[in-house]
């Protein structure tokens, strides 16, 4: 184990810029989810690694992340859910188009 | 530069580029792909940390689950935006010039913490993480209250799903 733990969060860091350009850049709404994946992986990154490096024999880290996993999925679940629903009335997917609710 | 140093570079290669692809290629079906090389990436690098449980979670739930549920979301609503107008909007470079200025800030931080240039010492052979998990998460006097709760969060998300995506009509 010689790596430096600033590569996993340098690592980490580069993933969380990656996904929030997507989630502001892109006009799908499924493709901003896929923005919002990105993200919560590399938050998962910087919570295991951080479990690795400081004290391995606790296991604050690895519960955080599986919470992180678990609402992940319910998460997409829901949101792609919403997404079709839209996609049913409105045949839609743009985000710019789903305005009902704005004033 | 050792195997493992080799190996952890080859990974963050891979999750970039993938990740990059993510979000930058046109079609969608393609985009979510290029999800499953991040997420598998992501995967071995949980290896790499000795994480082997979450190693296992993220192939099984994660590429299993969540993005087979991305690929069947752009199979549903695919007609729409396929080939048509730009895919991103018209100032990106706002959003590009936010994630490079985060990006920045973060690895600036990261680099001046000397804390962080440390290297991890090897777990003690009498420490069974895996077993300190399980137990972890079921022992009442750790986390068996957040793993309830999940579980309810799941339940509650299922029933939410299935009700929102449900065709009222017929």
């Amino acid at each position: 184990m010689s790596i430096p733990l600033s590569w996993y969060l340098i690592l980490a860091a580069a993933l969380f810029a990656i996904g929030l350009f997507g989630v502001l850049s892109r006009k799908n709404a499924i493709a901003i989810l896929l923005g919002v994946e990105l993200m919560l992986n590399a938050v998962n990154i910087n919570l295991v690694a951080f479990w690795r490096y400081m004290d391995p024999a606790k296991m604050t880290g690895q519960v955080f992340a599986i919470i992180v996993f678990a609402v992940a999925a319910a998460e997409v679940a829901v949101g792609l859910a919403l997404i079709i629903s839209v996609y049913r009335r409105r045949k839609t997917v743009v985000a710019d188009e789903i305005d009902l609710m704005k004033w | 530069m050792t195997a493992d140093q080799i190996i952890f570079i080859l990974c963050a290669v891979v999750i970039i580029v993938s990740a990059l692809m993510v979000v930058t290629t046109r079609k969608l079906i393609h985009a979510a792909l290029w999800l499953v090389a991040a997420l598998f990436g992501v995967a071995i690098l949980y290896a790499v940390l000795q994480a082997s449980f979450l190693a296992v979670v993220q192939v099984v739930v994660y590429i299993g689950a969540i993005a087979i549920l991305f690929i069947f979301a752009v199979m549903l609503t695919r007609r729409e935006m396929l080939d048509k107008g730009a895919q991103t909007r018209s100032n990106w470079w706002l959003p590009a010039l936010l994630g490079l200025l985060i990006l920045t800030g973060l690895v600036f931080l990261i680099i001046g913490q000397p804390a962080f240039s440390r290297t991890a010492s090897e777990i003690p052979a009498d420490v069974d993480t895996l077993r300190n998990l399980g137990t972890a998460l079921v022992s009442p006097d750790a986390f068996v209250l957040p793993f309830e709760v999940a579980s309810v969060l799941l339940l509650a998300a299922l029933v939410g799903a299935v009700y929102i995506a449900s065709d009222k009509k017929k």
